[in-house]
């Protein structure tokens, strides 16, 4: 047994008896692996007695769940209106300047900052009320 | 020496509170990291002995110690964004501390779930039915008739549901509420479990959320047993949008694709599992604690105008001076919340629209200020309430493409399920980018060849498309997404556009009477 079916297998066992389990797994797999691959999903889909198109069909709708590991660091910027508002459009060009190769940046929908954007997310933390130049050392500092 | 009160919001920690937190500390203070007060432009603020200091960064820590800090704003309590708000569900901003069970039963939590238990089920949905209290995730349906049809289902088991995925821009009540106040939301299901015979409970809770994520499952580890029998559990979204819609909320926390459902049937019957179900949104659950109380659904009741009553926990966010959380009775105008208690916008610049709802509200124009806060209002002038969020632009905002990123999110968003929401959103921002690009031309584009042969009748033979065609062309596919989507993200993404259209025309193309003849042909 590889170490990424046992790993998976011992996630499955502890969501199995939930209602709805799929979700809970998914994200803790997403977690350790940083993806779900094809392997993962076959893997979840055998545990849970689901056909492997099923649960692929549920790991390709949300946006939180990748088909593939990216090492690279990541910076969630927030696009969505009120952000829009306070300009984060004048400030992404910054942010994806100084993030080049190394850096990946996100757009996400909305972080609950609406009143203090534009706002963003690395790791659990949040940032806000950021500028050109915070954005900037914020993407070199991912 | 005296307790600090600084806020563990994220936002507050977002600006900087738990760095300040630990100076104070360090200087020999006691802190207290409570909830926020909403006065997000003051975030961090720190508040000593009642008065307020922000928004605070490392720097005035020694000078707030002193007295002598520039960022003082008096007493919090008389500040006037603070004075002048009627706090129901939001009662304990900013004075509790969010975990502290003895903060929350010395500020009267659980007394209106012990009082729930004593009067049962029947008067339960009635009191929370004389309450008036309307759904508040955005469609307002009466909340009590939909527990009285859960309690009258026959199932062996029942659940109750918090749709906590607030993932419109500008709303961030249900944050603050979780991050806040997380008990008050817990006894309001607890209560709801108590009224429909539900034990089993589920709070379904983006991930965009990690702070609230942390502090709601802390929460229930520590009042389990009060709240028990009833159980809850937090589950966690995974960044669909579509999935604070109800029905897709239910398929996703089954494990499933978020797509919508049909209704019937109404999840209130066969929701969760396809068992009877209240799905509720985090405000309308943590505004049961109060009304539950001796009295409560009365006073609740005396506020408000005609069929919206209680309080709303409006946000004001974007371009606004005084951006946050403003829970006031349901009546009070546009104009006022933007102008007055905002304070207009934080650049100082002409407010030239305002987006009330979320990204699938519709833009009003400073024109129609004068709409009191009411769903019925609302509706009438072709616009919704939603959540509530309020989002503020300056005049530097081009219309033109807010109309086309409204297309656009409904595209990334769409579940899938409605073609006129998965394709129609698609081909509005074609549509869009078409009429600006032509803007000063007038031709939107040249016909294909294909367009041209004689054998595709319905195409006129000209040789470019007029913008004015275009223009007719969107205004009826939004027709077509309004009518032809099962749930609001396709059926509602045609007001911010057509809102835009008509409202702003010269940023879509300089042809303004085009848009007018056409938008009044669509009609």
């Amino acid at each position: 047994m590889s170490t990424q079916e046992q790993k998976i297998g011992e996630i499955i066992a502890e969501h199995h008896a939930k209602e709805g389990p799929l979700l809970p797994i998914l994200h803790d797999a997403q977690a350790e692996f940083g993806c779900i691959d094809v392997e993962a999903e076959a893997i979840i889909a055998k545990g849970l007695n689901l056909s492997r198109a099923e649960v692929h069909g549920v790991v390709s709708f949300y946006h939180d769940f990748k088909p593939a590991a990216d090492p690279r660091p990541v910076v969630q910027v927030c696009r969505a209106e009120a952000c829009k508002a306070r300009g984060v459009e004048a400030i992404i060009g910054d942010a994806e300047n100084a993030a080049g190769e190394r850096v990946k940046i996100e757009t996400v929908y909305c972080l609950g900052l609406c009143s203090s954007g534009p706002a963003a997310r690395t790791g659990d933390d949040l940032h806000i009320r950021l500028d050109s130049k915070s954005i900037t050392k914020l993407v070199e500092e991912a | 020496m005296s307790i600090i009160k600084i806020s563990d919001d994220a936002l507050a920690r977002a600006g900087g509170a738990d760095a300040l937190a630990a100076a104070f500390e360090k200087k020999g203070h006691e802190v207290h990291r409570t909830s926020s007060w909403g006065m997000q432009w003051l975030e961090p603020l720190v508040e000593i002995e009642g008065k307020g200091f922000g928004p605070a960064t490392l720097e005035d820590v020694d000078a707030i110690l002193d007295g002598s800090s520039d960022k003082a704003i008096g007493v919090i309590a008389d500040h006037p964004f603070i004075k002048d708000q009627q706090r129901l569900t939001f009662a304990r901003a900013g004075k509790t501390r969010p975990l502290s069970l003895e903060d929350y039963e010395a500020t009267g939590g659980w007394t209106g779930l012990k009082r729930a238990r004593q009067i049962g089920p029947e008067q339960i949905v009635e009191e929370v039915t004389e309450s008036g209290l309307r759904g508040r995730g955005g469609a307002g349906f009466p909340t009590g008739i939909k527990w009285k049809t859960v309690l009258g289902a026959q199932a062996e088991q029942k659940y109750i549901v918090c749709n906590a995925d607030e993932g419109d821009s500008a709303t961030f009540a249900d944050r603050m509420v979780m991050e806040g106040d997380p008990y008050a939301l817990i006894e309001g299901m607890a209560i709801a479990g108590e009224a429909v015979g539900a034990t089993q409970g589920y709070i379904y809770l983006r991930s965009e959320y990690p702070d609230a994520i942390r502090k709601l499952n802390e929460a229930l580890k520590l009042c389990a047993s009060i709240i028990a029998p009833f159980q809850c559990e937090v589950r966690v979204g995974a960044g669909a949008y579509v999935c604070g819609e109800e029905t897709s909320l239910l398929n996703s926390l089954e494990g499933k694709r978020g797509e919508v459902r049909a209704k019937p049937p109404l999840p209130a019957l066969e929701g969760f599992l396809g068992r009877p179900t209240v799905v509720n949104n985090v405000l309308s659950l943590a505004a049961v604690p109060h009304i539950l109380k001796e009295g409560g659904a009365k006073q609740y009741a005396d506020f408000g105008m005609g069929r919206s009553k209680g309080t709303m926990p409006v946000q004001l966010a974007g371009n606004i001076k005084h951006g946050g959380l403003y829970e006031v009775a349901f009546g009070i105008s546009l104009g006022e919340l933007v102008n007055e208690i905002g304070g207009g916008t934080a650049s100082g610049r002409p407010v030239k629209a305002v987006q009330v709802g979320g990204p699938l509200g519709a833009y009003i124009h400073p024109d129609q200020f004068d709409i009191p806060f009411d769903y019925e209002a609302f509706a009438a002038a072709d616009a919704l309430i939603g959540h509530a969020g309020v989002t503020v632009f300056d005049d530097t905002a081009d219309m033109g493409s807010m109309a086309r990123f409204a297309m656009e999110f409904c595209a990334v968003e769409s579940c899938g399920k409605c073609t006129p929401c998965r394709i129609g959103s698609v081909r509005g921002q074609e549509i869009i980018d078409r009429i600006r690009e032509g803007r000063s031309s007038g031709v939107a584009r040249e016909r294909d060849s294909v367009e041209m042969a004689p054998q595709m009748h319905n195409t006129t033979k000209n040789a470019a498309r007029s913008v004015e065609e275009e223009i007719t062309l969107l205004a009826d596919l939004c027709e077509t997404m309004k009518f032809g989507s099962l749930c609001a993200l396709g059926g509602f993404t045609p007001y911010p556009v057509t809102s835009a259209l008509k409202h702003w025309p010269e940023d879509f193309t300089d042809n303004t009477e085009a848009v007018a003849k056409a938008l009044e042909a669509a009609k």
